[in-house]
């Protein structure tokens, strides 16, 4: 299994990465040797084996939906690159 | 009398209740030997000096206040200087995850585990150093530079809680949290010759722990013996309703005084030595082995034939969901933006600056693993091999309660060994995975010294929520042995 630039590319691009022509490259490489490295995994007989998400045997536990202190607006904005009349704010996502 | 950085966190604990010193006394001296130690170690990504003297100020009021009344119930973490990892929320305090992405960022609240601990009197003397976003084995992915193991500076600590390890194997603190997603707990524990706990998945709270692998993320904690860690993991465990997956089970009460391990049954799984392992880590665990034989443990070889398919099923699950959670860092809500006029570019630009290399490429391998096509032949394939893995742990404990085992292949290595080979470093995880994979508890302990004079550690692993076992084996064996009182010459 081995991955060219251009997969990288597609891939960085769905993750929001944006990268140099070098580490494109570099990541095609090491993505590949890491790929083949799992190669064995592949092999493996699993027809009838459920996967595992989770090792609890806990499935969604339900609590009252009651209302409890949580921080402020004040606070939760507070680390927010740019903020303005109690929003986030961003630059433009449409044309 | 032992320097005050030197006694264990019991002494310190029972020091305090008599007024031999003050908890002031006790973080002030950790305060002076951080300050002539960090120059060379670099355990603390920040430092909180002024919080830690507030709070042992405070824990000495308590103090006086119980003398008056000493039936009264006690914590014994009160007054005790503690460090934290810097991937635990720390209401107010930088919390970056050894991340250029989270510099400065200030978490509005605490996790859990860590207001469990502050609720119970620790003292916070600081965040210490971990691979960024606790992806690595050696600290040498953080963004602000690598931490130095206190047995040989020129050598890693291992990672990723290697910060943690390196302060509480130099004595900067008599405790340390970590955390555990793939052995990031027990490598640096191993690797610093200290005591650590990977807890059962769902025995603490993750609420506050900043997300990596969601289904495999585990808080923990590292001293320099077992009896020191019981009274973090008591006041940290138990149910969280902030954290769905945290298990309602009661904490155990567990008592250390009974030493005998009569009738336990260690099971060794002989797929854990293998070439490539240091002969004097084999032989190492082996001796202690025979140890555990001594204090009455029934001793049998045991298989987990699937061990060999922990490497790629953790490389796959745990960067797939890496990928997931790491789409929060998009520089809207915390976090420093590089500008752009678009949004778009926004997020790109920031990202691609902003995560280091080895995040870089867990996402994209996650990305991929998840992505149109590929998500049966990769994602559902590790999840079903999972199932393998855990089966195997299920299986061999309906023969024995505990496994033995080595931690890692090898003592500590050389920092920049392994250069820029990622694969070279996953398989310093070999023998951590499976107990991740798994969702069971394994405690990491020194067993011997190399003959460069590098601490060898061993883990025993339970069933899930059985650290009670851990604990009495792990004190059992350090009543009988003293590598984990030996300390480095710094």
């Amino acid at each position: 299994m081995s991955l060219t630039v251009d997969e990288v590319r597609h891939i960085a691009n769905l993750a929001r990465l944006q990268l140099t022509p070098e580490e494109e490259r570099r990541y095609a490489q090491q993505l590949s040797s890491i790929l083949e490295s799992a190669a064995r995994l592949l092999e493996v007989d699993t027809a009838q084996i459920p996967p595992t998400a989770t090792v609890l045997p806990l499935r969604a536990p339900l609590r009252p939906d009651t209302p409890r202190p949580c921080p402020t607006r004040e606070k939760m904005l507070s680390n927010a690159p740019e903020a303005e009349a109690g929003m986030f704010r961003v630059p433009p996502v449409l044309e | 009398m032992p320097s005050l950085t030197d006694i264990s966190l019991l002494e310190a604990a029972s020091a305090l209740r008599k007024g031999d010193f003050s908890s002031v006394e006790l973080t002030e001296a950790c305060l002076e030997r951080i300050e002539a130690l960090e120059p060379q170690i670099h355990a603390f990504l920040a430092q909180t000096p002024d919080l830690a003297i507030s709070q042992a100020k405070a824990a000495d009021q308590r103090l006086q206040e119980w003398r008056k009344n000493t039936e009264e119930p006690l914590p014994l973490t009160l007054g005790i200087p503690v460090a934290i990892k810097d991937v635990l929320c720390l209401e107010g305090i930088p919390t970056t995850c050894g991340s250029l992405i989270l510099e400065d960022f200030r978490p509005p609240y605490s996790a859990t585990s860590v207001a469990r601990l502050i609720d119970n009197g620790v003292v916070i003397l600081g965040k210490t150093n971990t691979d960024e976003f606790a992806m690595g084995s050696s600290t040498e992915n953080s963004a602000y530079g690598t931490t130095h193991n206190p047995w040989d500076l020129d050598r890693v600590p291992g990672g990723s809680s290697g910060g943690s390890a390196a302060a509480v194997a130099a004595h900067m603190c008599f405790a340390a949290l970590g955390t555990d997603t793939g052995g990031s707990v027990r490598q640096p524990a191993s690797f610093c010759g200290i005591t650590g706990l990977k807890t059962s998945y769902g025995r603490v709270s993750r609420y506050g722990l900043i997300a990596y692998g969601s289904s495999l993320d585990t808080v923990g904690a590292l001293t320099r013996s077992a009896a020191d860690l019981l009274p973090l993991f008591t006041a940290m465990a138990g149910h969280d309703p902030l954290d769905s997956t945290c298990m309602p089970d009661p904490v155990p009460e567990i008592n250390l005084d009974d030493g005998s391990l009569a009738g336990i049954r260690i099971g060794v799984p002989k797929e854990y030595f293998i070439e490539g392992i240091q002969d004097e880590v084999e032989t190492a665990v082996r001796s202690a082995v025979k140890i555990f034989e001594a204090l009455g443990a029934e001793i049998q070889e045991v298989s987990l034939p699937h061990t060999d398919l922990a490497l790629p099923v953790y490389y796959l699950i745990a960067p797939a969901e890496a990928s997931a959670n790491l789409a929060r860092y998009d520089a809207v809500r915390f976090g420093p933006r590089l500008k752009s006029e678009k949004l778009w570019d926004q997020y790109l630009k920031t990202r691609g600056e902003l995560f280091g290399p080895e995040v870089k490429r867990r996402i994209m391998l996650g990305t991929y693993a998840l992505s149109a096509g590929y998500y049966d032949a990769y994602y559902g394939q590790a999840q079903k091999v999972r199932t393998l893995i855990k089966d195997d742990f299920e299986t061999v404990f309906k023969d024995v309660d505990l496994i033995a085992c080595p931690v890692a292949p090898t003592t500590a290595f050389r920092i920049g060994e392994h250069g820029d080979d990622p694969l070279a470093m996953y398989l310093e995880d070999i023998f951590t995975l499976p107990a991740n994979l798994a969702g069971v508890p394994g405690m990491a302990f020194p067993v011997g010294f190399d003959r460069n004079d590098l601490p060898i550690g061993m883990q025993l692993n339970a069933p899930h929520m059985g650290e009670k076992a851990l604990f009495q084996a792990v004190h059992a064996y350090q009543t009988q042995t003293d590598w984990h009182r030996r300390k480095p010459d710094l």
